[in-house]
């Protein structure tokens, strides 16, 4: 039944504390447009996200007005282009991506993933060209987003594309280098990658989902950190219970929204991801609830455990408010898209190294991080070697999404606006991982027993 | 079909003359209301019937909407499934 508190917690939430549905995000199958004539392939790529989310924007429109609750951004995700693009050997893939980004100025959704292969074990047809395409196709488009898989707890670590990927991700921060670099902000390598993500830059349309599906993402960070404060002398199991009151509470409002949207468009519903996602706003912090738990800066000692802490009650909060979770859930810490980790990264707290160890226990990996620009792809593919172990070992998804910052070094700033933010340069280890790297082979997949 | 409606800001002459009289333009019930006013601040909370609205709902919530900004008032004008599927199990 309605009351009063209820009606104004609600409004306080969204009002005052940054609560917002991040995304809507509607899954397309494209595998019934693989055809040899790559141009007949994109004029079906194209017509088939049009006549599918043709809707999508004005849908998520309505449902804002309805509910009162921002819909910030809606999107699409596609199944892997590499496997479109296996059906056109001599031909750029980089054809598919602008015919994605014509579909996008069309919905006029704000991103398309699935610019992207899957190649955890070995590459097939389609994921060496598409791959090697990715700097070009995220350099000549906009909204466009690319990700790539190159480890999986069953299949081991393809350290092949390890190799391959640190030369991708400087190469497309060389060609957007007048840009911001931002064309590594806009392409994640993924171990255990998630085949019904609705976050970006990772999300794509796995083949085991149906033909059209619709996911949500939720976020509210500063909801949790607001219902934090008002407990200041709570013992940590009754903040975790806080947490999981709160997380229920969002998830609640992310299934409706998601069913309402799924009704609209006629489209089966696919999951609510329950994330903690920020934003550089003032207030939709991660970092800003590990401090409200009692850390002086994020990054400092017992970060992990808060962190762990905090990852594990918002998904027990969630799973019971959401007939179907699924996506990424947990919570986001990526550096330039946070306030608290901005100033925790620009003190010198919060290090790459620290990172990595909070990679351990949440949602997904070293997300949004900004290294100097002399990084060599070796580093690079180095740290996605590291950052993939800990998801194969521990049977979690990781990811990497690092922007070298071409022609800037430590201490300076890297400026993408929006929600993308702001990030400074961190320092990285000076020693080289290169004949490491450079063996090639395959990190075999772990024992699932013994696990110690 | 139910809407909940929240008008929170400085009290004025006629603020629910004024948001009761877009309701019936409406065609749309007013079915409850509570009121507080404390000093100068009204906090108001309107439980209407939007069954037999005779346009559409969303451009009710931009009226309510631009009401508010003439006002100088808050007002939000939401379904009020929002409010049950997040406060109930």
């Amino acid at each position: 039944m309605l009351n009063v508190y209820n009606i104004l917690e609600t409004i306080r939430m969204i009002q005052d504390e940054c609560l917002d549905i991040r995304t809507i995000t509607m899954g397309i199958s494209l595998l019934d447009c693989i055809d040899t004539d790559i141009d007949k392939a994109c004029e079906k790529v194209y017509n088939k996200i049009v006549d599918r989310a043709r809707n999508l924007v004005p849908v998520g429109q309505q449902i804002e007005k309805e509910y009162g609750i921002p819909i910030i951004n809606k999107r699409i995700s596609v199944t892997p282009i590499a496997m479109l693009a296996a059906a056109c050997p001599n031909e750029s893939p980089v054809k598919f991506a602008k015919a994605l980004q014509r579909a996008a100025d069309t919905c006029g959704v704000n991103f398309i993933g699935g610019y992207s292969a899957l190649v955890h074990k070995g590459f097939s047809a389609g994921d060496m060209a598409l791959i090697r395409s990715i700097p070009e196709a995220l350099d000549v488009t906009q909204n466009i987003c690319s990700s790539v898989n190159i480890g999986s707890t069953k299949s081991g670590i393809n350290m092949d594309a390890v190799k391959i990927m640190g030369e991708i991700v400087k190469e497309s921060a060389e060609r957007t280098a007048d840009r911001d670099c931002i064309g590594p902000a806009k392409l994640v390598v993924f171990c255990n990658a998630v085949e019904d993500n609705p976050f970006m830059a990772g999300a794509f349309h796995g083949v085991g989902e149906p033909d059209c599906e619709i996911h949500v993402g939720v976020s509210g960070p500063g909801v949790v950190r607001a219902a934090l404060a008002k407990h200041p002398d709570a013992s940590i199991n009754e903040l975790a219970d806080i947490i999981k009151k709160t997380a229920f509470k969002i998830t609640r409002m992310g299934q409706l929204v998601g069913a309402r949207a799924s009704e609209l468009l006629n489209v089966p519903f696919g999951i609510v991801d329950l994330s903690l996602a920020p934003t550089p706003a003032i207030g939709d912090s991660v970092a800003h609830i590990l401090e409200e738990m009692g850390l002086e800066q994020c990054g400092t000692h017992g970060t992990t455990a808060c962190l762990a802490m905090l990852n594990d009650a918002v998904k027990k909060g969630g799973v019971m408010a959401s007939s179907t979770v699924g996506g990424l859930s947990g919570a986001f810490i990526p550096v330039s898209e946070d306030a608290g980790m901005i100033d925790a990264a620009v003190a010198g707290t919060l290090s790459l190294e620290k990172l990595e160890a909070m990679t351990a226990v949440c949602s997904v990996g070293l997300d949004m991080i900004v290294v100097p620009g002399d990084i060599t792809p070796e580093t690079i593919s180095a740290i996605i070697a590291d950052e993939a172990a800990i998801g194969m070992v521990n049977s979690k998804t990781t990811a990497v999404r690092l922007i070298p910052a071409v022609g800037r070094k430590e201490g300076e700033t890297l400026e993408f606006g929006g929600l993308l933010g702001s990030g400074p340069v961190m320092p990285i280890k000076d020693k080289s991982s290169a004949k490491f790297i450079n063996r090639g082979g395959r990190i075999p997949a772990p024992m699932q027993s013994l696990k110690n | 079909m139910r809407a909940v409606v929240t008008v929170i800001g400085k009290d004025t002459v006629g603020i629910l003359h004024k948001v009761s009289g877009i309701c019936a333009e409406f065609n749309v019930n007013v079915i409850e209301v509570t009121q507080s006013v404390l000093q100068d601040m009204f906090a108001m909370i309107m439980l209407v019937d939007i069954s037999g609205i005779n346009g559409d709902f969303s451009v009710l919530v931009d009226r309510m909407t631009s009401l508010g900004t003439e006002l100088g008032l808050s007002i939000h004008t939401m379904h009020e499934d929002i409010f049950n599927s997040m406060h109930s199990v």
